[in-house]
């Protein structure tokens, strides 16, 4: 401890505010970087989605899209939703405002290596962010860069772009890299007295196996993506069939990353929803120990399922039926995650705070995403389904809802903690009816469209016969889009009136257990004044009956037993 | 819009039933679960709704006894997983591994942005005077199975045909085989399914499935 607190010297604005070590800042600013990509993420789909419904057409605000620009939308909507909204907001911004706060922590094990982190993250948002007005425009190549397509320059037309993206994701990597270092030394090392591994809260259990998924499968992909650039820039032949190489040799590279990768952003979500849902039933947990299992055993299995994204890929088909046993095989712990947050509504006490709505709506579409991905996960079921707009809408129902469900779950939660700040509930509670109305409007039509054939990726749905019939699912799915975007309205007036009106938060305003809610709102440099607290139970001691109150908080002693 | 089913465009190969079965089979279950979940929610969410003077019950879930009400569940999920693949397996090998000997042969390679048919013609070997080529346009016999050598000259493309139920990726620097029986006559599109450049939407060709006659003597046609 001594280490981290000599490192906080004096502070002025810039220190504080900008080249800050603080987690509390850090976090805070992946957040900001992590909404500002959102904004721009979600504009590209109002573009995609117009195209789409009635192609060929002026988008307004925008003018006329030609397929190149098309598949150049595609790809950075997907590289940017995945990389710099999903894992800036779940991982960077909770992870860092969390760790500390919840292990009774005064900052990260590493606070300069963190604020590293965050400014190489922000030098990869800036190189991706020029990637769109270098000459030949963005990367276009789609979110997975498969190669052939992705290693020459002559068959998208894209040079530069392909190269950022290829540099963006680097740095990208590099930064989380460093921040998954201080996530694990940090909830490893630095837990206050008490502080044992089974009290640990869950959501940092699920970011620690999120950062563990990560730091382990992150290197084959790295390594694939200097092969991609030596490809590129000086003529190798790693995955080009001209010089012997091969282009599935990048597909495994990727997938292995890949897969394992959707769970470094569903994780931290689970996290979230498995942290609000005790507070807002006033009941323990349902099965806090079975829960940590199903999460390591989820993360274990997500290293050999990587295979069913590459079923009609060109692998041996002897392969398929084993992955496909090993994807179905992960339905179990994910079924156990969801069963015990059920679980955990019964005989509960249960309030419908804000926070609550959008941990419920995670579960609710969390479960349709699971579900539907036991038709993907099906070898043969895939021949069919496998680059269909069935497989967007499974992934949407997955990850969408762990970003925005479970995100906005953990932030409505901890806003007050992290700005000292109340927000209004009645628009909290707007927001997210009209979110989750015009989500389904938007996603669900896609899974009809995809069994009724339409492709991925492609620009305009117009140009085969079998689709014709069908548009009027795509003019649906994007006036969905349209007020789904419309209804982040509200969101943005709550934030921005929350934090300009005055309406301090108290330390506990939702009556919660963890350590972070002993701590001042907004906590102080240093998160505690002179002492830390002292870690009692684990945390999520609700309606104890020898208890005065229906919240026994970590670090409060109980005179009658400590159980 | 809420039976998938009826979605699916109509099946013309003799294995699509099978993978149509599939996914039915799939759907029936998946449904089934959707609303024992989406039920129990809801009645959660009402029964237990915050009521003055009813505290929640204190329950752990960590006990044997308490965890099986959602281990008992979580047994029912792997059943019925499994199952799924017990059935799915031979649909796979039917449709990957076990392909029948064919009456004819086809290669059809992807370039940006078109595919390009060729035929093996009389000789029945590629690469021979005889071969013909055709762009976008596969003809083939109903009910004779059908083998197909795919190739690329560029990026990978997905040679894919919804009334077929076939898809299959095609990976320059190899030679993919795929097959396929065509069980009714008429005339069904071929679009290209995996991303492969600015061309790549509206690159698609034609499956003509010729009644045996018509075909030949389409056959007769092109090589005389
Ligand atoms: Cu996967
Ligand atoms: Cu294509």
């Amino acid at each position: 401890m001594t280490t981290a607190t000599a490192q906080h010297g004096e502070h002025g604005f810039w220190t504080t505010h900008v080249f800050s070590t603080d987690h509390k800042t850090i976090g805070k600013q992946y957040l900001t970087l992590g909404l500002f990509w959102a904004v721009v993420g979600g504009l590209l789909t109002y573009v995609m989605r117009w195209q789409l419904a009635w192609p060929e057409t002026v988008v307004p605000g925008w003018g006329e899209i030609g397929p190149e620009t098309y598949n150049a939308l595609v790809t950075m909507h997907g590289t940017i939703m995945v990389f710099f909204v999903a894992m800036p907001i779940l991982l960077g911004a909770f992870g860092n405002f969390l760790i500390p706060l919840m292990v009774g922590a005064r900052d990260m094990a590493f606070p300069r290596l963190n604020m590293l982190s965050l400014w190489v993250f922000a030098l990869a948002s800036l190189l991706l962010f020029i990637s769109f007005f270098v000459p030949g425009g963005a990367a276009a190549a789609g979110w997975t860069g498969y190669p052939p397509l992705s290693a020459k320059a002559e068959y998208t037309g894209v040079n530069w772009g392909m190269d950022l993206w290829i540099l963006a994701h680097a740095l990208e990597f590099a930064a989380f890299l460093m921040g998954g270092v201080n996530y694990l030394t940090t909830a490893i090392a630095f837990r206050v007295p008490g502080m044992t591994f089974s009290r640990l809260p869950l959501v940092i259990w699920q970011q620690l196996t999120a950062t563990t998924l990560f730091l382990l499968s992150v290197g084959p992909l790295i390594a694939g993506a200097v092969m991609l650039l030596l490809d590129r820039q000086i003529g190798t032949h790693f995955f080009t069939p001209g010089g012997g190489g091969d282009p599935l040799l990048w597909q495994h590279l990727f997938w292995f990353f890949g897969h394992p990768e959707v769970y470094v952003i569903l994780l931290p979500a689970v996290g979230l929803v498995l942290d609000v849902l005790p507070v807002f039933s006033r009941k323990p947990i349902f099965g806090y120990r079975w829960i940590i299992a199903s999460t390591i055993v989820a993360g274990g299995l997500s290293f050999i399922v990587w295979a069913h994204h590459m079923f009609v890929s060109g692998i041996d088909p002897r392969l398929a039926m084993p992955f496909s046993i090993t994807t179905i095989l992960i339905s179990v712990p994910f079924a156990y995650l969801m069963f015990a947050m059920i679980a955990t509504l019964w005989r509960g006490s249960i309030r419908f705070d804000t926070p609550m709505l959008f941990a419920l709506g995670f579960i609710a579409m969390f479960i349709v995403g699971g579900l539907t991905g036991i038709f993907n996960g099906s070898a043969p079921a895939d021949i069919y389904i496998s680059d269909t707009y069935f497989v967007v809408a499974h992934f949407h129902y997955t990850l969408f809802s762990s970003v925005f469900f479970g995100g906005l779950a953990g932030f409505y939660f901890w806003f007050p903690k992290m700005f000292g700040r109340l927000m209004n509930e009645t628009l909290g509670k707007l927001h997210f009816w009209l979110t989750i109305v015009f989500f389904n409007a938007t996603f669900f039509p896609m899974h009809n469209i995809g069994l009724a054939g339409m492709m991925r990726r492609i620009a305009n749905p117009l140009q085969y016969d079998f689709l014709v019939p069908h548009q009027w699912i795509n003019v649906v799915a994007t006036i969905g889009t349209m007020l789904l975007l419309a209804s982040q309205i509200p969101f943005v007036m709550n934030v921005v009136w929350s934090l300009v009106a005055v309406r301090p938060a108290p330390k506990n305003p939702w009556q919660a257990n963890t350590l972070e809610w002993t701590a001042p709102s907004p906590p102080p440099h240093l998160n505690w004044g002179e002492a830390l607290p002292v870690v009692y139970r684990g945390p999520y001691e609700y309606s104890v009956p020898e208890a005065p109150e229906d919240w026994l908080p970590q670090d409060r002693v109980l005179a009658a037993r400590a159980r | 819009m809420l039976n998938w089913l009826r979605w699916l465009p109509e099946n013309v190969s003799t294995y699509g039933g099978d993978i149509d079965s599939i996914i039915a089979l799939i759907w029936y279950s998946t449904a089934v679960w959707f609303v024992l979940t989406f039920g129990t929610i809801g009645l959660f969410l009402i029964l237990y709704r915050r009521r003055a003077g009813r505290p929640a019950a204190y329950v752990k879930g960590e006990r044997l006894a308490e965890a099986l009400w959602v281990l008992v569940p979580v047994v029912m999920v792997l059943a019925i997983d499994l199952w799924l693949d017990f059935r799915g397996a031979p649909v796979w090998a039917k449709v990957m591994l076990e392909r029948p000997p064919a009456a004819l042969s086809i290669q059809v390679t992807g370039k940006q942005f078109n595919w390009e048919v060729v035929y093996p013609g009389p000789d029945s070997k590629f690469g021979t005077a005889d071969d013909r080529q055709f762009d976008n346009e596969l003809h083939v016999p109903v009910g004779k199975p059908v083998r197909l050598l795919l190739k690329s000259k560029d990026v990978i493309h997905s040679f894919f045909s919804p009334h077929l139920r076939l898809k299959q990726d095609i990976v320059p620097g190899r030679a993919i085989e795929a097959w396929f029986e065509a069980t009714k006559p008429g005339k069904y599109e071929l679009p290209c399914a995996e991303l492969c450049g600015f061309g790549h939407s509206g690159m698609k060709g034609w499956l003509y499935v010729h009644p045996e006659e018509d075909y030949n003597r389409w056959v007769k046609e092109q090589w005389s």
